[in-house]
């Protein structure tokens, strides 16, 4: 029987054929991978042939929750949606703020297991533990905010709902999962696979409650990790301010801000694309997806020009650069605009904002004919950034086809693969490798591909005090970071917390919460295991060391201007030192001697 | 006399505060057992905190036909007796703020109790939309706020009287 904050129940879904079937939760598998990410993917490795095609109806979507959600640790309502990613066919898990997690706990399931495809659009609706499979041809082809709205109006004006929007319902490769209307699970691809699936959404509402093994260590554990957060300067000070827009000035201040596709990495505009302008003139108010004492996120509203009255969440740093600097835009209503339409299509920011800077640079360069794009395409131009993105998210014309699948497709489709800058395809974030040495490690070898929430290096490298231009310990550096993250994400916290919270005291909410005895190098072992278990899904996928790699923009042309100026990233010395202090060989393959120390031998 | 103040503009909405006062008063985590309440309007993106404002005029009290609901004139809180409850939930409909709950099952009445003078909602919650004040201090407070405004006009209306 499984003790403290699990509910110890699956609930599983064939679409195909309607059946609905509660398991038990394998209790084995949540002390050796906690929960949501690192239990997801062991479902995944075990019911799946990671070969499979990820749109096709052998591929899986879990909906998962982790120990810590729907409790009063801080910032513990993550959701995620692991599946083998539209984008890449790697192992995908993206998760997401909101309130979603939490509300899918008090329904009594620990996470959703999805197969098969309905035959036409269906919704789930979960009501106090109870599974209705709903039609959904009235939502098909809704925005994200109707969807939502259309959901709760259906079913409960409480319920928290998922959706997919017209990217996800079209299989636009870098469409993403949306929750509670406005806060995503953006990367790879996930709202494809949703879509693959016949599967609008899913709407959930329970009256459970959760419990903890060790109640009074478990609120001693709360209240002294509350209190490091809200002491903390970024957590409890500029995150709340500013959001993570407050990135913008720090990261650009470094020239490690990456402008117009990567031909430079500082951008001498950002000020009227900061965290501070946003404040100035764009802020409504904070707000704080479920028990999180931080609140970085933005509810925002634009004032004046073309788009005035427009109003929704957001934007963060990554969506600012994305649509900003990335495209050489410093307009910060278009900015916001493009990011609210990528909201309502459920599209994700960072794809979609590299998307259309590879677009310009095709263009631009004149890889690209004039007559396929239907305005004129140019670095700078945010009507030209409206309007892709609208495109995209409508999959109008031959460039909203091309846009829709991302830079890679894009930019091979042209002749020129070279010019998206991603890594397995998916787009980089918002830190440049050239410039901050660590994190580019971190994109070449991040299990769902280029990403800076895998391993954020960027908290030692920038905001700490590891050196960001240089090579030694890098490779301890990102598996660290990764480890932590993997282990982390898996207990439904949100990676925010690590701004003022270390190893230790999520090990202590962890294990006070579950009754699972864990200490900080039992989490990072544990952490370490779901990191292999996800390379050894990739490495059954198809993956090899060749794909663990940087845009040749990266490593070889120097950056132009800025603080960082004439650097290039060097990744393969680091990268041999990375598989060496993994225990993987030089094929990157992890070790049999690893697979045993972390018991994973029997899936190699 | 403290009250319980609830702050809009500054609640998130991250409803730490329900899960809070369930595990208080019920050692669970589960909102629907919380006295207090979080509105999330999602068409605006807007938070709005709701708990018993412990009445002068307590219609919850006066409703109740078995003393259940009595206002103490000591702690001037609205005190619920569960002995005394036969769950007509009348109680419910008297609330002008919806802050008569039914805990998780839908049968048995909750209500604030202020936690007996030391609010865990007020604990927990980081952006402090919620605090537990003294009412004439919050008067004292908001008039001088006021009159510190009235003042610097008063400056200005005074150079044109008086230049």
């Amino acid at each position: 029987m499984i003790r403290g904050s699990y509910k110890g129940k699956i609930l599983r879904v064939n679409l195909t054929s309607g059946d609905v079937k509660v398991e038990a939760i394998n209790e084995e598998w949540t002390k050796k991978y906690i929960g949501g990410r690192g239990y997801g993917t062991r479902v995944m490795l075990e019911e799946i042939d990671p070969k499979v095609d990820p749109l096709s109806k052998e591929n899986k979507v879990i909906i998962a929750t982790g120990p810590l959600d729907g409790t009063l640790a801080p910032s513990s309502g993550r959701v995620m949606v692991i599946t083998k990613g539209a984008l890449n066919g790697a192992i995908a898990c993206s998760n997401s703020g909101g309130h979603f997690g939490p509300a899918l706990k008090q329904t009594g399931y620990d996470m959703i297991i999805l197969e098969g495809k309905a035959k036409e659009p269906v919704y789930l609706w979960i009501n106090k533990g109870k599974v209705e499979i709903r039609s959904a041809k009235n939502l098909w082809g809704k925005l994200i905010d109707e969807t939502d709205k259309l959901m709760r109006e259906e079913t409960h004006p409480e319920a928290e709902t998922m959706a997919i929007g017209p990217a996800g319902e079209k299989l636009s490769l870098i469409s993403n999962v949306m929750f509670n209307g406005h806060r995503a699970a953006g990367r790879t691809g996930v709202g494809a696979v949703v879509g693959s699936k016949n599967l609008k959404g899913i709407a959930v509402r329970g009256n459970l409650g959760t419990n903890v093994a060790d109640p009074e260590k478990f609120m001693e554990a709360v209240y002294e990790t509350r209190d490091i957060l809200n002491k903390d300067a970024f957590s409890g000070g500029g995150a709340a301010l500013y959001g993570t827009a407050m990135l913008v000035n720090v990261i650009n201040g470094v020239g490690g801000f990456p402008t117009r596709n990567a031909h430079d990495a500082y951008f001498p505009e950002a000020e009227k694309i900061s965290g501070e302008t946003l404040r100035d003139k764009n802020l409504v108010r904070n707000e704080g997806c479920a028990e999180c004492p931080i609140g970085c996120g933005r509810v925002t509203e634009i004032k004046e020009g073309k788009y005035k009255g427009e109003h929704g969440g957001g934007p963060e740093y990554e969506s600012i650069w994305a649509f900003g600097a990335m495209c050489g835009i410093s307009d910060l209503n278009a900015v916001i605009m493009a990011n609210y339409l990528c909201d309502r299509y459920g599209l994700d920011t960072i794809s979609a904002g590299s998307t259309v800077a590879c677009a310009m640079d095709l263009y631009e360069s004149g890889f690209m004919p004039k007559e396929d794009a239907p305005f004129t395409l140019n670095f700078g131009s945010s009507d030209a950034l409206v309007e892709s993105i609208k495109l995209m998210g409508e999959q109008k014309g031959k460039l909203g086809k091309l846009l829709a699948q991302g830079s890679y497709r894009l930019a091979e489709h042209y002749g020129h693969p070279e010019l998206s800058m991603s890594a397995k395809k998916q787009e980089f974030p918002a830190y440049d490798p050239r410039a901050i040495k660590g994190i580019g490690l971190e994109y070449a070898t991040s299990n769902r591909g280029a990403c800076h929430v895998r391993g954020y290096t960027i908290a030692a490298e920038v905001l700490g005090n590891a050196d960001r231009l240089k090579y030694e310990g890098k490779a301890e550096l990102a598996k660290t970071f990764q480890d932590l993250t993997a282990a982390l994400d898996s207990t439904g916290i949100c990676l925010f917390t690590t701004f003022g919270l270390v190893g230790k005291n999520i090990a202590a909410l962890y294990s006070t919460a579950t009754g699972n005895e864990c200490d900080e190098k039992e989490f990072m072992k544990i952490g370490e295991r779901i990191w292999n278990l996800e390379k050894l899904f990739n490495l059954k996928a198809g993956f090899t060391r060749k794909d663990d790699t940087l845009p040749p923009r990266i490593t070889k042309e120097p950056i132009k201007t800025g603080p960082s100026k004439g650097e290039i990233e060097k990744l393969d010395q680091m990268l041999d030192n990375y598989y060496k202090v993994r225990g993987w060989d030089e094929k990157s393959i992890p070790t049999k001697e690893k697979l045993e120390e972390l018991g994973l031998s029997q899936l190699k | 006399m403290k009250i319980l103040m609830l702050d809009p503009l500054k609640c998130t909405g991250c409803r730490a505060c329900e899960y809070a006062c369930s595990f208080k008063h019920e050692g669970v985590f589960n909102p629907l057992d919380s006295r207090i309440k979080i509105s999330t309007f999602l068409e605006d993106l807007s938070f709005v905190p709701s708990v018993c404002m412990q009445c002068e005029e307590a219609y919850c009290a006066e409703v109740c036909p078995t003393g259940a609901l009595t206002k103490n004139a000591e702690t001037d809180v609205v005190e619920f007796n569960k002995d005394e409850c036969i769950g007509c939930k009348q109680c419910v409909v008297a609330c002008p703020w919806g802050s008569i709950k039914l805990e998780h099952t839908g049968k048995e009445i909750i209500k604030c109790d202020n936690c007996g003078g030391d609010p865990e909602c007020v604990k927990v919650c980081a952006q402090q939309a919620l605090t537990f004040e003294e009412v004439e201090d919050t008067v004292a407070a908001k008039q001088k706020g006021v009159a510190a405004k009235y003042k610097e006009i008063a400056k200005e209306m005074a150079k044109g009287v008086n230049p």
